[in-house]
């Protein structure tokens, strides 16, 4: 389990946007440390929003996303309330999922 | 698709990229949505096959990026799409060892919008290539790097 993302999901005009800080290292796999050796990678490869039953965005990631990854984006017709809830999982087979309430 | 349809989906993703790779399923019918291989691969061209062909260059994808970025390891970039029935949205960094950066598929009622943070290893055009009813569309941004993200 990562460290607990931080979600603001706000609903203005009908359009909720969403925002998501997630900590993670993202490790390319192409660094090396101080002595020299390759650190492996280490990267959120799948995230998924959804709204109850309803998906509102999938997303696939290389390594090329930033560390602490952020994320924003924008869907219609939920309501002030309503519960988002973000998942991800890495390419170690590590996983999170957190929720936040629509205001 | 349901949830639970969809959860067995992405379990099933590692089994279905093994039968890609056996030639046993196109790309295509294994899944519309690009298979993780395709983050693995080194050239533009490569990404470019893996997405299912040469988009068609469009005014109606706003990429929004800063022209001078000083810190590589994170670069702000923003997508809009006005193109209609957006389905899919990829950020692909031509320069970086791995250009795919990141996928993401826009279901009925997401807007054409994504935003987040990557990493550049040098100046480079940043391509989004956009999937909207069926057909493949791209345009593309130069940012320059002052400070490279790729060496920690």
């Amino acid at each position: 389990m990562g460290d607990p993302m931080r979600i603001r999901a706000q609903i203005k005009d009908g359009t909720t946007d969403v925002r998501v800080l997630m900590g993670h290292p993202m490790e390319t796999g192409l660094r090396k440390d101080a002595a020299g050796k390759a650190v492996p990678a280490h990267y959120i490869s799948d995230v998924k929003v959804s709204l109850g039953d309803r998906t509102v965005l999938t997303a696939k990631w290389g390594t090329a996303v930033s560390q602490n990854p952020f994320l924003q984006f924008r869907f219609q017709g939920a309501k002030v309330g309503d519960k988002v809830t973000v998942s991800w999982a890495d390419n170690k087979g590590d996983k999170r999922t957190d929720e936040a309430m629509i205001v | 698709m349901t949830t639970a349809s969809r959860r067995s989906a992405l379990k099933q993703g590692s089994a279905l990229a093994a039968l890609v790779a056996c030639g046993l399923l196109t790309t295509r019918q294994a899944r519309a949505f690009a298979d993780s291989s395709a983050f693995e691969l080194k050239t533009m061209d490569e990404v470019l096959k893996a997405l299912g062909g040469t988009p068609a260059d469009s005014k109606d994808i706003t990429i929004t990026s800063p022209d001078i970025a000083e810190n590589g390891a994170v670069v702000p970039i923003a997508v809009t799409s006005n193109l209609p029935k957006t389905q899919e949205i990829y950020i692909v960094v031509e320069k970086n060892p791995l250009p795919l950066t990141a996928g993401f598929v826009i279901p009925e009622g997401t807007d054409a919008f994504v935003s987040t943070r990557v990493k550049m290893g040098q100046s480079a055009n940043v391509h989004v290539i956009v999937k909207a009813d069926g057909k493949l569309y791209s345009a593309r941004k130069e940012t320059k790097v002052t400070l490279g993200g790729c060496g920690g």
